[in-house]
């Protein structure tokens, strides 16, 4: 009787919460609406849905041992505290994801975006966690690609494989753009992601023969280092030698990421990986606190409408299109992202104490991660929409100085005079913030907003978020290339059998290199791109994510149904048919919408026949080799675009096939591990429940 | 929970207590076999680790 009040009342501030949202005309709405929607979706959908496809549909059985019981060799299996390990999963998911979507969404207004977030997480992105866990985890952590070899068979083996591989290659240019477009111009923040690197280097040396295994000491002293560099950056802009020396062009900053990315993946793990990912997962979760902490304390007002007119007509600045299907793309990490997949059929699988935990960390993490892309939202929502567009439109439409920027804003009906613009500069510690363009320094702005009004300055705490969100991405340009590189060496390795010897130097370099120069490519094109790199390629970048998703349910569904539980295999295939509905409709638009700002072929028509006919400037391309290098990257983008819907659509039929196949066989036919009866007992929540304790006391 | 526990859950999170725990699966598991050194134990969990890390 009391649960059903407690849970009624949760149902009730949810309900409320929703209301105020969706109904707020014209009046400011607090973001603390928006946190209590969150909170309380998120306890139902955990308590409810989580609940019924974890004992349902999957029927986990904690009598039965898991891989990291049964093959426990203290190193990479070995069954792992559930609240160690809903940290470290959480912490693998969550980069820089989360937390620059939300920031390009938000042009469409802000309750697209949290629907999109809240619904989406609990019916997609959690399901799609939590069950690859699970059936990784019944076959010893095999990976998703190897799932669907198995069960699809080699075209869908073939698929995952191509589409990890692009993805990877998108996604790492566009967060190595959101980087250089972060630190172009600025020296403070060059400066202080520069010293991460020495910060690093010094920690793995640190623990490599100094002090072994004390991370959490190394760690404190890496954090406290961070610091530093943060607030000396400012004094080194400040000083001749210093803005001289970190005062980067674009182009400087792109040859600088491109060769670390080189460097870093060929160096050892624990040189620089290594002590990063300690001080990434450090900052990551700090950080994370600290801003629900402020968002909190000083409940801002949302600045943005509930819905802007771009979501309908699909002319917005940041990024082109209508609300559907860009909002779902755009937001991919905290609703539905398919790259979670490879962390739930990897390192986590293999480390699970008790079958009936994967609900807390599987579905319960993916939860945690959906609340950060809820504060990215947040922080976008409460500055000032005039700078909001200021910093997210491309430079060739803001024009030369503050006063055209100030104009442009203007023609979109926003109000910002150039006096303000220059003052939200100077506040932050820059010398301009027109055409910050990727997210991070967007959000950066808005969480200075929020903690400068708990303690310290507004520079420190731009400059604080810039490098803190820099620190995530170059974690993942390193860990993505050596995953790339990796899965490079194997596939080639199966033809060429030296190739892949991972610790092979010639093959270790080349196909370094090819990474290297893959993403490179696309982040030189991004920033030469006169219309605005990441509104061109943040797009691809999200339709890659969401195919992957589209293989990862498609992998779900097919287990569901060859494992004996075809009856709710509807748990995976609502999303899936949602995934692939949103991701063949942005395809298809980018491919074939005759509006040049949507369609990649319209732009390359457009470009082309303006070169035919002997023109040497159109629109944001001001010479005949800007409107070349146009022409190029929109082929390019769009051959991928296209390339990518083909993918969803083999892979989806090949499945098709395999489900019509199993169904009529109707027997069951598994690739399980077979049953091996557990000798361990742990509680299943994160919290141990009062019976839960009392079995553990008995036990011991 | 205790301040005691919290310590060490804190510990096992950040790493701080794999060579213990690695220790402990020997003595239960393998008893009276070698165990490797504290420093190779470590060399080899780094040198092992699979890159992590996401969007």
């Amino acid at each position: 009787m009391r649960q059903k009040v407690i849970w009624f009342l949760v149902a009730a501030v949810g309900a409320l919460a929703w209301a105020v949202l969706a109904l707020a005309r014209g009046e400011h709405v607090s973001a603390a609406w928006i946190l209590f929607a969150a909170l309380a979706s998120y306890a139902i959908g955990y308590r409810f849905y989580a609940r019924f496809i974890t004992y349902r549909v999957l029927r986990v059985d904690d009598t039965r041992a898991t891989p990291a019981e049964l093959k426990n060799n203290g190193i990479d299996f070995h069954p792992t505290d559930r609240r160690v390990l809903f940290g470290h999963h959480f912490a693998a998911i969550a980069g820089a994801g989360p937390l620059v979507g939300p920031v390009l969404a938000a042009q469409w207004g802000y309750l697209p975006s949290t629907l999109w977030i809240i619904i989406g997480v609990i019916f997609a992105g959690a399901v799609q966690d939590l069950v690859v866990l699970f059936f990784s985890m019944r076959r010893s952590g095999r990976s998703l690609g190897q799932m669907a070899r198995d069960e699809i068979g080699p075209v869908g083996g073939v698929a995952a494989l191509v589409g990890a591989l692009s993805i990877m290659v998108i996604l790492l240019a566009v967060l190595a753009l959101v980087v250089v477009n972060a630190l172009a111009g600025s020296p403070w923040g060059t400066f202080s992601i520069a010293m991460t690197i020495p910060i690093a280097l010094f920690m793995g040396f640190y623990l490599r023969y100094f002090r072994f295994g004390k991370v959490m000491e190394v760690s404190v002293i890496g954090a406290v280092l961070l610091v530093l560099a943060v607030v000396s950056g400012r004094w080194v802009a400040e000083s001749g030698w210093g803005a001289a020396a970190f005062t980067w062009s674009p182009e400087t900053l792109v040859l600088a990421l491109v060769g670390y990315g080189f460097v870093a993946s060929v160096l050892p793990v624990w040189m620089l990986l290594a002590p990063r990912d300690y001080l990434s997962a450090f900052m990551k979760i700090g950080v994370i606190a600290l801003l629900a902490v402020g968002i909190l304390a000083t409940l801002p007002d949302l600045r943005t409408e509930a819905f802007t007119s771009f979501a309908w007509e699909g002319n917005g600045p940041v990024v082109a299109g209508a609300l559907f299907p860009f909002v779902f793309i755009t937001i991919a990490c905290g609703a539905l992202s398919g790259f979670h997949a490879l962390v739930a059929s990897g390192t986590t699988p293999k480390l699970v104490e008790k079958e009936s935990q994967i609900r807390v960390i599987g579905y319960g993490g993916m939860l945690a991660e959906s609340f950060v892309a809820v504060m990215a939202l947040i922080a976008a929502c409460i500055i000032d929409p005039g700078l909001y567009y200021a910093m997210n439109m491309p430079a060739a439409t803001l024009g030369p100085n503050l006063e055209s920027a100030s104009q442009a804003i203007a023609n979109l009906g926003f109000t910002i005079t150039p006096e303000q613009l220059s003052a939200a500069a100077a506040d932050v510690g820059e010398s301009t913030l027109l055409s910050r363009t990727g997210g991070a320094p967007t959000l950066a702005v808005g969480i200075s907003e929020i903690l400068a009004g708990i303690i310290g300055s507004k520079a420190f705490w731009y400059h604080f978020a810039v490098m803190f969100e820099a620190l995530f991405i170059l974690t993942t340009v390193d860990a993505g290339t050596r995953i790339g590189r990796f899965m490079l060496q194997d596939t080639i390795g199966n033809v060429w059998k030296k190739f892949g010897d991972v610790s092979w130097k010639p093959g270790l370099y080349l196909s370094s290199a090819v990474i290297v120069g893959a993403w490179g490519y696309f982040l030189w094109a991004g920033v030469k791109d006169p219309l605005g790199g990441i509104n061109q390629l943040f797009p691809l970048f999200g339709i890659s994510n969401q195919l992957l998703a589209a293989i990862a349910l498609i992998v779900c569904t097919t287990l569901l149904i060859k494992t004996g539980r075809a009856r709710y295999a509807w748990v995976t295939i609502i999303p899936l048919v949602w995934d692939v509905a949103v991701t063949l409709t942005a395809s298809w638009q980018k491919v074939f919408s005759s509006d040049p700002k949507i369609g990649f072929f319209a732009q390359r028509d457009l470009y082309q026949d303006a070169l035919d006919a002997g023109k040497t400037s159109l629109g944001s391309a001001k010479n005949v080799d800007e409107m070349e290098q146009v022409v190029l990257n929109s082929t390019v983008d769009g051959v991928l675009a296209a390339f990518f819907a083909l993918l969803v659509i083999v892979i989806l039929v090949d499945a098709v096939r395999v489900w019509i196949i199993s169904l009529r066989r109707r027997e069951v036919d598994t690739t399980e591990d077979p049953y091996v009866e557990s000798e361990l007992y742990a509680p299943s929540g994160l919290i141990t429940t009062a019976e839960e304790r009392r079995k553990m006391k008995a036990l011991s | 929970m205790t301040w005691r526990s919290f310590w060490r859950l804190l510990r096992e999170f950040t790493g701080d207590r794999a060579y213990e725990q690695y220790l402990e699966h020997r003595a239960a598991a393998h008893p009276g076999e070698p165990v490797l050194p504290e420093k190779e134990f470590w060399r080899l969990r780094t040198d092992s680790r699979p890159p992590s890390g996401c969007c």
